[in-house]
């Protein structure tokens, strides 16, 4: 069983500015979905950056099944962030957007309720919303093991919250990958996880 | 969307793509006057001398009886030759440097930021003027002193775009879909920088044209025989107290003219390709 593990991990942004965090540690097993809880400023979009590659640990490292993120090729660790405008190119229509991870699976689009039309259009054109399902389907279309979610569902109306996390966590269940869900709703850890981390009172 | 929007009758975009037309044309045509045109129709008749503009000389003639609209559409014609060789050159010296400073080492930032320092902190005309003269004037040290001087703007904004690019979250995400430098240099950095290449490419223009007419004014830049615009400006000067104003007006003007165009051209091109106001 493979497994993504943070150890004692250390990060600041400059050498000149406090840290983030030191001496953390973290561990997913795959199969796992595990909630991360933590009020704002503790760091959770930093620890999702450094979990999937995004950033360079300054302390501690990143492993994954007992060795380093591979620097080349698909990331088996995929991150979902919450900005959807800002993962896209905004120069590229949609489908080339969905394309960059290969080729598009339909029934993906379909279960994330994802129009035919929405393909052609450009990011601009389409709501946070819409572009986050498109964001979810890059994500899931990718061969990843380990999806982090940082905050996806927080800019989306409840039905289409429900949608999303449906489809995320039938699609982890069926290639038994380990998912890490950062979120500030304890109602949505506790009902999708199976285990759950908080900072809260660290 | 309401009804106003469309008072207007054409929408900056088609108006955009006439201008680019009317001004390809136009270019082409001075270009090709440049050309086409014998050079005895712009050469000495001493009858003629000094004749203000009628229907034969639209423009006059000036203290040769060289007739002043051949001699300016000659003129301008080589304006725009050096224009655009001087700045496809200082382009693609931006575009090279931009990269490089954004992208490579930091040793390689600091020396190129440093030279664009220097560069802007020196007057543009005087190290054309330089230049022009070190290379023994002529079209040769004019094309040097004008494409070593323009890119620096150019190189600074490509590095500021490319530092912004790099740090984008879809680059990173596009990384981590196992897609190499190289593919994310050529598929999501170059489109992105094409448009600003060609608007900056385009907004240098006019200053190439500019400052070939001002050092050649000066008498560093093009031989006096050659008939450019700064050449018969500066002639036109020891005439202009004996009442002989047509000499500098319209030379001067249509100077003015091509080169306010070929500017409000860049600048709608500019808003044109730019993601964020082309639904304005």
């Amino acid at each position: 069983m493979m497994q993504l593990e943070a150890r004692q991990l250390g990060f600041r942004y400059h050498k000149n500015m406090p840290w983030v965090f030191r001496d953390l540690e973290f561990r997913v097993e795959q199969g796992e979905c595990v909630s991360l809880l933590a009020p704002s400023g503790f760091g959770k979009t930093t620890l999702a950056l450094l979990l999937a590659g995004y950033l360079t640990p300054v302390e501690g490292e990143i492993l994954l099944g007992g060795k380093p993120l591979p620097r080349r090729g698909v990331c088996p660790v995929q991150l979902i962030c919450q900005h959807p405008e800002r993962a896209v190119n905004p120069r590229w229509r949609l489908r080339r957007v969905l394309e960059e991870c290969g080729p598009i699976k339909e029934d993906m689009l379909e279960a994330l309720g994802i129009e035919r039309a929405w393909l052609e259009r450009f990011p601009g054109e389409l709501s946070g919303g819409e572009l986050q399902r498109f964001c979810v389907a890059r994500a899931l279309m990718s061969s990843a093991d380990f999806l982090i979610c940082d905050e996806i569902s927080t800019m989306l109306d409840v039905i289409t919250q429900a949608q999303i996390w449906n489809v995320v966590c039938s699609e982890a269940k069926r290639r038994n990958m380990g998912l890490v869900i950062i979120t500030h709703n304890q109602h949505l850890a506790q009902r999708l996880c199976s285990r759950s981390c908080d900072w809260g009172g660290v | 969307m309401s009804r106003t929007g469309y008072k207007k009758g054409l929408n900056r975009r088609t108006k955009t793509l006439f201008l680019t037309l009317f001004l390809s044309v136009l270019v082409l045509l001075v270009y090709a006057s440049g050309i086409l045109i014998p050079g005895e129709a712009a050469g000495t008749n001493i009858q003629y001398a000094g004749q203000p503009p009628s229907w034969a000389h639209p423009f006059g003639t000036d203290n040769l009886g060289r007739d002043l609209l051949m001699r300016t559409l000659k003129g301008l014609s080589v304006s725009v030759t050096v224009g655009i060789t001087a700045s496809c050159v200082s382009a693609v010296i931006a575009i090279l440097t931009g990269i490089a400073t954004a992208a490579g080492l930091r040793g390689v930032d600091g020396v190129i930021g440093w030279i664009i320092d220097l560069m802007m902190g020196i007057p543009h005309t005087v190290l054309i003027l330089l230049i022009s003269f070190s290379l023994g004037r002529g079209l040769k040290g004019l094309l040097v002193g004008i494409a070593a001087t323009h890119w620096t703007s150019l190189a600074r904004l490509i590095r500021g775009e490319v530092l912004q690019l790099r740090s984008a979250h879809y680059i990173a995400a596009s990384r981590r879909l196992g897609k190499s430098g190289g593919w994310i240099l050529t598929h999501h950095l170059l489109p992105h920088l094409a448009p600003q290449f060609i608007v900056g490419l385009i907004l240098m223009f006019p200053h190439a044209i500019l400052h070939e007419a001002s050092i050649s004014f000066l008498g560093y830049g093009l031989s006096p025989e050659q008939p450019a615009i700064g050449i018969i400006l500066a002639e036109s000067m020891r005439y202009l107290s004996s009442g002989m104003w047509w000499m500098a007006v319209f030379p001067g003007l249509l100077l003015v003219l091509f080169v306010l165009l070929l500017d409000r051209l860049g600048e709608n091109l500019r808003a044109a390709l730019d993601p964020y106001s082309t639904q304005e």
